[in-house]
């Protein structure tokens, strides 16, 4: 058995659920629908198959995600996976900051940024805007939200 | 439904006209859905062994731990016989709730320590994948659904 990872990296780890994932051949018709939607239908993820396990959740969240980390407007897509990485490095989601750290560095064409994030941790040198993001989402996501009119402005 | 009517919008009083009404505006398919997603944690059709009000007990509670108490008012009203576990005092061991409420708020107020134990934890006490991974699905949308607001709140706040 391969050894839990704790320290950041951009090497997405291999999830392992700690809960049971659906099994496909045993899937319901609506959690075979909820499947249907999300965003890999080649081959289903063990991740997609937990959260098979509440397909109602499942149907909705996939589109909803894509919405919000794939829509025309506003910020960029990289971006979007620089504040996802801020909130992942707040929750320290190991898995999710290396996922949304990958697309960033695909998106990007560079793994600098990434790179210096998890070097130097949250306090890495970022340019004015890629700062003012990953602030932001660093700061609400704590709990209670630290997030303040200092970072609207910035 | 009206955009302004939908629990992030109303909990956030969005101004009609404001930067922030505006930017939902721009992002209306996503608010739509977002009441969507609401609807699938805290009424859905198969609640499994988390009737719809413990989960609007426990909506309003994780609302609670992070101020945002008018949304905690609003999942309030749907408690019912579980409105006592809407308050982060109560640690659910008069409900026979204690361990899973406990769970709850640990990913909701300390999500970096969430580790394996607590998973196995709930699973000692007969609590099915099924019924941890709804338990996880209605947390994590209210962590959502809490920054949607407070996002909002601030950017109406810069005008």
């Amino acid at each position: 058995m391969s050894r839990v990872v704790t320290k950041f990296t951009r090497s997405v780890p291999q999830w392992r659920p700690r809960v049971a994932p659906v099994k496909l051949e045993e899937a319901t018709a609506e959690q075979l629908d909820a499947l249907k939607v999300t965003p890999s239908n080649t081959k289903v993820s063990d991740y997609v198959l937990t959260l098979a396990h509440d397909a109602e959740s499942l149907k909705i969240r996939s589109p909803l995600f894509n919405a919000i980390m794939y829509d025309r407007g506003g910020m960029s897509r990289a971006e979007r996976e620089l504040g996802a990485i801020g909130a992942s490095m707040v929750n320290h989601c190991i898995y999710c900051a290396a996922v949304h750290a990958d697309r960033h560095a695909q998106l990007e064409k560079s793994t600098e940024v990434t790179h210096r994030l998890f070097r130097d941790g949250a306090q890495a040198e970022l340019d004015p805007r890629d700062r003012a993001i990953f602030d932001f989402a660093q700061a609400l996501s704590e709990c209670p939200s630290r997030a303040d009119a200092s970072h609207i402005a910035a | 439904m009206k955009l302004s009517d939908t629990t992030a919008l109303a909990a956030a009083g969005t101004a009609p006209v404001s930067a922030a009404a505006s930017a939902a505006e721009a992002r209306a398919n996503i608010f739509e859905m977002t009441q969507a997603a609401e609807e699938a944690v805290l009424r859905p059709r198969n609640p499994g062994r988390w009737p719809q009000p413990l989960r609007a007990a426990m909506a309003a509670r994780i609302a609670r731990q992070n101020g945002e108490d008018a949304l905690a008012d609003q999942h309030l009203e749907a408690a019912g016989r579980f409105a006592a576990l809407a308050d982060p005092e109560d640690d659910g061991t008069e409900s026979g709730l204690g361990a899973v409420i406990s769970f709850m708020d640990k990913v909701a107020t300390r999500t970096r320590d969430v580790q394996t134990a607590d998973i196995v934890a709930l699973q000692a006490g007969g609590v099915t994948d099924a019924d941890i991974v709804r338990l996880a699905e209605l947390n994590a949308f209210l962590a959502y659904q809490i920054r949607v607001i407070a996002g909002l709140r601030l950017m109406g706040a810069g005008g």
